[in-house]
């Protein structure tokens, strides 16, 4: 009798209390490490705070935020980083719908195919880009010495504003091309063949039938596809800061003609040790992020119930 | 983001979908073969470059045309990267954070997917829609606070720093909960439960064995995503005690670059990422494809 009681005793105990258990690990870790700091950065983002002087942490309320807007090294990181997103999230979501739409095909091998699309996805950012800077090195730079055969001179990658973001961004268009192809690869494969038997049937050919059926099919892929493709390009600081490594790697180029918001967030916070101001960037951009990942949201949601 | 508020559909079981792709698949021609050598080609290169530079001398990068196929130099060049760096501690370093975080990100993800997915508790529906919107801001812009609270602890430059905030993640659990709620029939459990099985032991001897292949993917994708992690190993590591990833920085930010020694250091980096790649490759572009895999 006494021995059923504690079964039922741990039976209810098992039942109401374990989950939590369960479920606590992460949320112990992911509260401490991974919450806390995203929303105390609001508060210190309301100081003036520096790395090596902590006691002389004070409150300034908004100041690090007006002196944010009047900014003009912000609004051109802003700018570039708004100029890569152009560059990178349009010829990624073409690519990926090409490459893509061959390896639909029946193809021998596709096991290697498929894994040679999403080999750069898997290498490392800093070596990828180490060796993408190599390549595109002023002197001996392997993109240049091809570019001089066909007679169109040589470029100094990094100088110019727009020829060291086509850099970057061909760095970051070859790094993700290929798993956004494959996403849409997994959906063309649900299309079912009947579409396009009929679509024959009514005469339209292989161009006609990619763009009013697969692409329109595709949509909510494609957008979410852009979706991940804007929150990365919001945080993008690698490409930028190991494109031109070296003591002023932080400013993205010597006129910070490639500097990040996430670069310039990098070069506050742990070149300059300003931890409000650095904080302040930190918040403008996750709220930049919510807003334009929430926009993408509301779009997908509404092509959905078309 | 939208990959959890959104997954996309299930793929179809493996039999049905080669049926549809039979019908509807047309044959791969001469210039689709050409096009898809190519992107291979164009995906591979600057890996392959990487190792012909690692193989060869020093002055041969800057010879014009440049050299195009590997040298006899590259032990020559591995045994420098080791003299030059302390790159034996970046890789032990490196295998350390990714080995710990790898082995806790899918025991924690497996014991909380399968409360999420498979036991009712009050609040369940709360706390997962908090991992949901967790995932959609990238917790690197907490990481002046997060480096603060490292200094605090003594942590900064160890690498604990590195392996603790990554001990978890919002989208391993939301992953082992997504493949629990398909993998496992009630019934099962309900039946475990008649025996007598408490939900600890339901855990370990029928969730979890059902979980391997789920939580294969979830460790590969962990591994590598830990291996090539920058951002914040740049900031709460120190030069003298990196991992491979900072040390490449490290190596490539000095004041003449050693192309050859930096390009070296970066193909030794890529070694193990790669060995796992070529080893599990259809199992991870099975994970991609299933819309399993955030970037």
């Amino acid at each position: 009798m006494e021995s059923l009681d504690r079964a039922t005793r741990r039976h209810r105990w098992d039942t109401r209390f374990a989950p939590y258990a369960y479920v606590a690990p992460y949320f112990l870790i992911f509260g401490v490490f991974g919450l806390f700091p995203l929303l105390y950065t609001i508060w210190v983002s309301l100081q003036h705070r520096n790395l090596l002087d902590a006691e002389g942490a004070s409150f300034t309320g908004v100041d690090n935020y007006q002196q944010l807007l009047a900014d003009p090294y912000f609004w051109n990181a802003m700018g570039n980083t708004l100029s890569l997103w152009l560059l990178t999230t349009v010829p990624q979501i073409l690519f990926a719908l090409g490459i893509a739409q061959l390896l639909n095909r029946k193809v021998r091998t596709r096991t290697l195919f498929r894994m040679g699309v999403i080999l750069p996805n898997v290498t490392s950012v800093a070596a990828v880009t180490i060796i993408f800077a190599q390549l595109f090195g002023r002197d001996f730079g392997l993109i240049n010495w091809v570019l001089e055969l066909f007679g169109a001179g040589h470029i100094d990658w990094q100088a110019g504003t727009a020829s060291s973001h086509i850099a970057i961004a061909t760095m970051v268009v070859w790094r993700w091309t290929g798993y956004h192809a494959l996403i849409f690869l997994a959906s063309m494969q649900a299309i079912p063949s009947s579409l396009y038997e009929a679509a024959t049937l009514d005469g339209a050919r292989g161009w006609q039938q990619f763009w009013r059926i697969t692409v329109p099919l595709l949509r909510p892929q494609i957008i979410f596809s852009t979706i991940i493709a804007t929150t990365g390009n919001m945080r993008l600081l690698a490409e930028p800061l190991l494109f031109n490594p070296g003591t002023a790697a932080a400013t993205g180029g010597s006129d910070r003609q490639f500097q990040t918001a996430a670069l310039y967030l990098y070069e506050q916070g742990f070149t300059n040790y300003d931890f409000g101001y650095s904080s302040t960037i930190a918040v403008v951009l996750a709220i930049t992020t919510i807003i334009v990942a929430g926009l993408g949201y509301l779009v997908t949601k509404r092509i959905q119930t078309d | 983001m939208t990959a959890v508020l959104d997954p996309p559909a299930p793929a179809p079981p493996a039999g049905s979908r080669s049926r549809v792709r039979r019908v509807a698949g047309r044959v791969a021609g001469p210039w689709a073969y050409a096009g898809l050598i190519a992107v291979l080609a164009g995906s591979a290169f600057p890996v392959y470059w990487s190792l012909v530079v690692s193989s060869q001398t020093p002055d041969a990068i800057d010879s014009v045309p440049p050299v195009l196929v590997p040298g006899g130099h590259l032990f020559e060049n591995i045994a420098r990267v080791f003299d030059t760096t302390d790159f034996a501690l970046a890789l032990t370093n490196s295998i350390v954070v990714s080995g710990t975080i790898t082995v806790s990100v899918v025991l924690f993800s497996t014991l909380a997917g399968f409360a999420f997915a498979k036991l009712r508790f009050r609040g369940r529906n709360v706390l997962l829609l908090v991992i949901i919107a967790t995932q959609a801001i990238p917790t690197e812009l907490g990481v002046i606070p997060l480096y603060m609270m490292m200094s605090e602890f003594g942590w900064a430059g160890q690498i604990h720093a590195v392996i603790v905030p990554g001990l978890v993640t919002a989208f391993g659990v939301f992953f082992m909960r997504q493949y629990f709620e398909r993998a496992i029939p009630d019934e099962l459990l309900e039946a475990g439960r008649m025996d007598g099985c408490g939900s600890l032991r339901l855990f370990w001897h029928v969730a979890m064995p059902a979980a391997r292949p789920a939580a294969a993917v979830l460790g590969l994708f962990t591994f590598m995503q830990a291996w090539n992690d920058f951002f914040w190993p740049l900031v709460v590591l120190v030069p003298e005690n990196p991992t491979v990833q900072t040390a490449l920085s490290t190596l490539a930010s000095g004041y003449t670059t050693d192309y050859t020694l930096v390009l070296t250091a970066a193909t030794i980096g890529t070694v193990p990422v790669l060995a796992v790649f070529l080893l599990f490759g259809r199992q991870i572009v099975g994970g991609i494809m299933s819309g399993a895999v955030k970037g």
